[in-house]
């Protein structure tokens, strides 16, 4: 195993359609294994980052969890990927930046239509969430951006290659999809 | 519009409303529009009405107009309207404490209170503007009599007069400012010497536009006069609004007659039968002595249908303008005194072809105006005597800031940093600001740098920024400015100052990263180099100054980190709040 | 036949002609958002940004003049493009995955076209109004970038006037002529020329949506330095 890449991947706040679309560079995976191994990742339950060299980070910040996660992956890794529309420009989950977290909160515990026993949520072990929902690039220094809802996975494919080559990661506007 | 008897009758309002009822030109909509808003502190809804009927204008065409200027606003804020001035020197002049005791001062009475852009008082701050009306050095001695006047509900044109004295503080005179000019003698001069010769008179004095571009004003002129029209107009720009200006003020105050003078001057060149002076709105006070300069230009021959009894026919009307700086781009300033937005325009053509109206059009500084009176006056010579090779003769500046003696001081071109400071007493000085938010920011070690459109140009604004003071607070203040002031017309402008404006507060807690000071360094260029408009282009320059110049300031609270500051804790608060209550009280 | 030289490429233009139209009749795409052949040059994207004589100038709004020389695809003008692409995403709420208009919006496809994979500016999320009060139109300002074309199109062509802008600087937006402020309450409608000349998702017809499939629309079918040359504009 000496010798190999070694590579995190998390989600923070968002759908694992990016790790979907990892998944989908499909037998090109079998591969990347003989050259790289998996650390933190949903593919190990390796519940830590530990020394890695590349970081591949889904999701938006939305919570304190999702801010911890993101600094141990910067701390732990020596290139920070961030792929997927969420993790670019908080995406989905960014919505509801529009409306006060307070809102947000009385809807979904306590007016919302249809709830029985309403009530907020306050289990000291639950991530508090933030005010705002942020792109990673607003916590940590992120080295290379991956964009796509998800980005597929060529692109996925190319950007790994090219790092795994010590390239820097070029794309054509053929290989660029925002959605 | 609703029936008569809907409006409230005050003599203004009446006044206000039959000024519309007999207006049809809708070039005339902002000029209504101040009117409404002096006499009703707002601009109700049926007085919109109204304005569509008699102008022919849609409500988005009036609505657009209303929000796009400071001054006009559809809601009213309060019985009485108090506007701080909030440029960098009124900052130093305390305008923060008195924002508070103003607040804390008149807190239960119907007052709305808050800041605007620099109000040409810089050397008489902080000052104030209340229901547009200019107040200038607000101590605390000043702001009791102010909530005391307030208290009694007296309309602010029944305050004493002393409150709305001004001072003059013309400090230093030079050959310009030494000179008295007999009004009609310009004229004279101009109509002796006939259209070329005048054109030459001025090229060879060498006079370029004091409004801070420096562009040749025979040239300018000349461009005008070769443009076929059937009209052509002369518009004055004294919509003195980079910070730390007030020159223009003190020239109209003391010296109108020549200011008009040399736009008579203009209009016997370039052939043109009517004038406009677009004054602003902070100098509203200002406009009922012009026009009494004016009537009696008129009773004396010098405006109207035969000046000096010869076949030149010249009169001039004043705009106001309503509280936007961008009205100082000349192209936008044409908009403005159209009455509608001030966007800038697409130039070429430039107002020389396609001015007010589509006509060629000769846009000068109050300044220029008034160098003009003098040169057709004593000659070319005289005034290129002094000066360098390529700005001749000498200009005003406004001088503000940590210094003994501000006020205004006549220069010749050429002059050094250090020998302004040494006339205006500026000691332990850490920079000078030139030519105001939009200009240079010179530092100590660069004062011997010169005064001169080969070095420091400028429209003729002078800060002096004391040691004592943090630059930071100056960039932060300009930011700010340049948010509120951005037209909005061109992306860079729009988002770049609004960026750079997070960028600096950020800076200014002490939570600045390196890509922040990346960021600020792209933004800034990309403004310089690709905005619409001279606004756009010259609003970063002292950031870029203080990201070459001075890049300690950005890591005054240590080394930079390459990860952005997340403040966690902030970011949580109204979570933890809101489970400590809502939780709570299901219990 | 007067010419100008774009990049390694010689032009023929007619005299009074822009840069842009020069370039776009003989097939160079330059890439831009608020111009558009129909109407009248804007020149507030600054997208189109060329470089003339060591200046970068807007295609749009500066006529092209006998021998110019002009550069169009060095990296400073892309890196200028993508930067000022970064801060239209940034400003307003541009969430391509859940846009009807994604694969047929020019401001996503002038994006790809330049490289831009993400915007690196602060986001603003600004609180923005959707206003579903017409007929026929949804008028969503959160996408909405400023470029005029729908006020240009109701004014010049349709003769109405629908639209316009109002506020200043950031405060800058779309509003519409009516005491209300509501699409619903003006004489809009599905027959005007504002009604489809919109470049992102802001004016959207309703009672349809994603009836073309993501992958088959417009901009997936033919890229825009095709179709927003000479002939092809829609």
């Amino acid at each position: 195993m000496k010798g190999k890449i070694k590579i995190a991947t998390t989600s923070l706040a968002g759908c694992f359609g990016c790790h979907m679309s990892i998944l989908d560079i499909d037998e090109r995976l079998i591969d990347l294994v003989d050259i790289v191994e998996f650390n933190r990742s949903p593919l190990t339950d390796i519940k830590h980052a530990s020394q890695c060299d590349i970081g591949i980070i889904e999701g938006a910040v939305a919570n304190s969890e999702n801010v911890e996660v993101l600094r141990e992956f910067r701390r732990e890794c020596k290139t920070l990927v961030a792929i997927g529309a969420c993790a670019l420009n908080g995406g989905v989950p960014a919505m509801r930046n529009h409306y006060s977290l307070t809102e947000c909160i009385k809807e979904s515990y306590l007016d919302g239509i249809g709830l029985d026993n309403p009530m907020v949520p306050n289990d000291p072990d639950l991530p508090k969430l933030l005010d705002k929902v942020h792109p990673v690039q607003e916590v940590v220094k992120i080295d290379y951006f991956l964009p796509g809802c998800p980005p597929p996975a060529d692109m996925i494919w190319k950007m790994l290659t090219d790092l795994l080559a010590g390239r820097e990661p070029v794309f054509t506007p053929q290989q660029i999809y925002y959605d | 519009m609703g029936k008569p008897d809907d409006i409230q009758q005050s003599e203004k309002q009446t006044e206000a409303i039959r000024f519309i009822q007999h207006t049809s030109d809708h070039s005339l909509l902002l000029q209504c529009l101040i009117k409404i808003q002096e006499a009703y502190l707002h601009i109700p809804a049926d007085t919109v009405e109204l304005l569509q009927q008699q102008l022919g204008l849609s409500y988005a065409d009036i609505n657009v107009v209303v929000e796009f200027y400071s001054f006009l606003s559809f809601e009213k804020s309060g019985d009485y309207q108090i506007l701080i001035s909030n440029n960098i020197t009124d900052q130093f002049l305390g305008n923060q404490t008195l924002f508070k005791k103003l607040n804390s001062r008149l807190a239960d009475v119907n007052v709305s209170i808050e800041y605007t852009s620099c109000t040409g008082l810089c050397d008489q701050g902080p000052a104030i503007l209340v229901n547009g009306w200019a107040i200038n050095r607000v101590d605390d001695e000043r702001i009791e009599h102010i909530a005391e006047l307030i208290e009694q509900r007296l309309p602010v044109d029944q305050w004493p007069s002393h409150f709305f004295e001004k001072e003059d503080n013309i400090l230093r005179r030079d050959i310009q400012l030494s000179v008295e000019c007999q009004p009609g003698a310009a004229i004279k001069t101009a109509i002796q010497q006939g259209r070329e010769q005048s054109l030459e008179t001025l090229e060879a004095a060498g006079l370029k536009g004091r409004g801070g571009a420096g562009f040749s004003t025979a040239s300018k002129w000349r461009f005008c006069a070769q443009t076929e029209a059937g009209q052509r107009y002369v518009v004055c720009n004294a919509d003195e609004g980079e910070p730390g200006t007030f020159k223009d003020r003190v020239l109209l105050n003391q010296y109108a007659h020549d200011v008009f003078e040399g736009m008579t001057v203009c209009a016997a060149v370039i052939g043109a039968t009517r004038g406009l002076v677009y004054l602003r709105g902070e100098y509203r006070y200002l406009l009922p002595q012009l026009q009494q300069v004016l009537q009696q230009r008129r009773d004396d021959g010098l405006l109207g249908a035969h000046i000096l009894g010869e076949d030149l026919a010249f009169d001039i009307d004043i705009h106001l303008g309503a509280g936007a700086y961008i009205c100082g781009e000349e192209s936008a300033l044409i908009e403005s005194l159209e009455g509608k937005r001030g966007i800038p325009r697409i130039r070429p053509p430039f107002p020389v072809v396609s001015g007010y109206l589509g006509q060629p059009t000769v846009v000068n500084n109050v300044e220029s105006f008034w160098s003009v009176s003098r040169i057709m006056l004593l000659g070319a010579d005289w005034f290129a005597g002094v000066g360098t090779d390529a700005s001749k003769g000498t200009r005003l500046l406004s001088i503000s800031g940590d210094c003994r003696d501000p006020g205004i001081y006549e220069f010749p071109f050429g002059v050094t940093v250090t020998e302004i400071l040494a006339a205006c007493g500026g000691e332990q000085t850490q920079a000078i600001q030139m030519a105001g938010a939009a200009g240079t920011t010179v530092l100590a070690r660069d004062f011997e740098r010169r005064m001169c459109h080969e070095d420091l140009a400028t429209g003729g604004s002078f800060m002096v920024i004391g040691r004592q003071r943090n630059l930071l607070d100056m960039l932060a203040n300009f930011s700010n400015f340049f948010t509120h002031e951005s037209c909005g017309f061109c992306t860079p402008c729009r988002v770049g100052t609004q960026l750079i404006d997070d960028i600096i507060c950020c800076f200014k807690q002490g939570q600045g990263s390196t890509s922040e000071l990346q960021q600020l360094n792209d933004i800034a260029k990309l403004m310089q180099q690709n905005s619409f408009c001279g606004l756009g282009s010259s609003a970063p320059t002292a950031f870029l100054n203080a990201l070459q110049q001075s890049p300690e300031l950005f890591s005054a609270h240590g080394p930079l980190d390459d990860n952005p500051q997340f403040d966690l804790t902030a970011a949580v608060a109204e979570y933890e709040q809101l489970v400590a209550t809502l939780s709570g009280d299901l219990r | 036949m007067a010419s100008i030289q774009i990049d390694d490429k010689s032009i023929d233009f007619q005299p009074g002609q822009s840069i842009i139209q020069a370039a776009s009749n003989a097939g160079v795409y330059i890439p831009h958002l608020c111009y558009h052949p129909e109407f009248t040059a804007h020149g507030s994207c600054r997208v189109c940004m060329v470089e003339v004589n060591g200046r970068q100038v807007s295609a749009c709004t500066t006529e092209a003049q006998d021998g110019m020389q002009i550069s169009h695809m060095s990296d400073d003008l892309q890196q200028t493009r993508k930067q000022v692409l970064e801060m239209l995403f940034a400003e307003g709420n541009h969430v391509c995955p859940s846009c009807e208009k994604s694969g047929a919006c020019t401001l996503q496809s002038v994006a790809e076209y330049c490289g831009m994979l993400t915007a690196e500016f602060t986001f603003q999320y600004p609180q923005r109004e959707i206003d579903a009060s017409h007929e026929d139109f949804i008028l969503d300002k959160n996408r909405c970038i400023n470029c005029e074309l729908c006020v240009r199109a109701s004014r010049d062509i349709d003769g109405k006037s629908v639209f316009a802008i109002a506020g200043r600087g950031g405060q800058a937006q779309l509003i519409v002529n009516a005491v209300d402020g509501q699409l619903g309450s003006t004489d809009f409608s599905v027959q005007d020329r504002a009604a489809s000349v919109c470049p992102v998702g802001s004016i959207l017809p309703k009672h349809y949506g994603f009836v073309t499939p993501i992958g088959q629309r417009s901009f997936d079918l033919k890229p825009i330095e095709q179709q927003q040359v000479s002939g092809h504009e829609g």
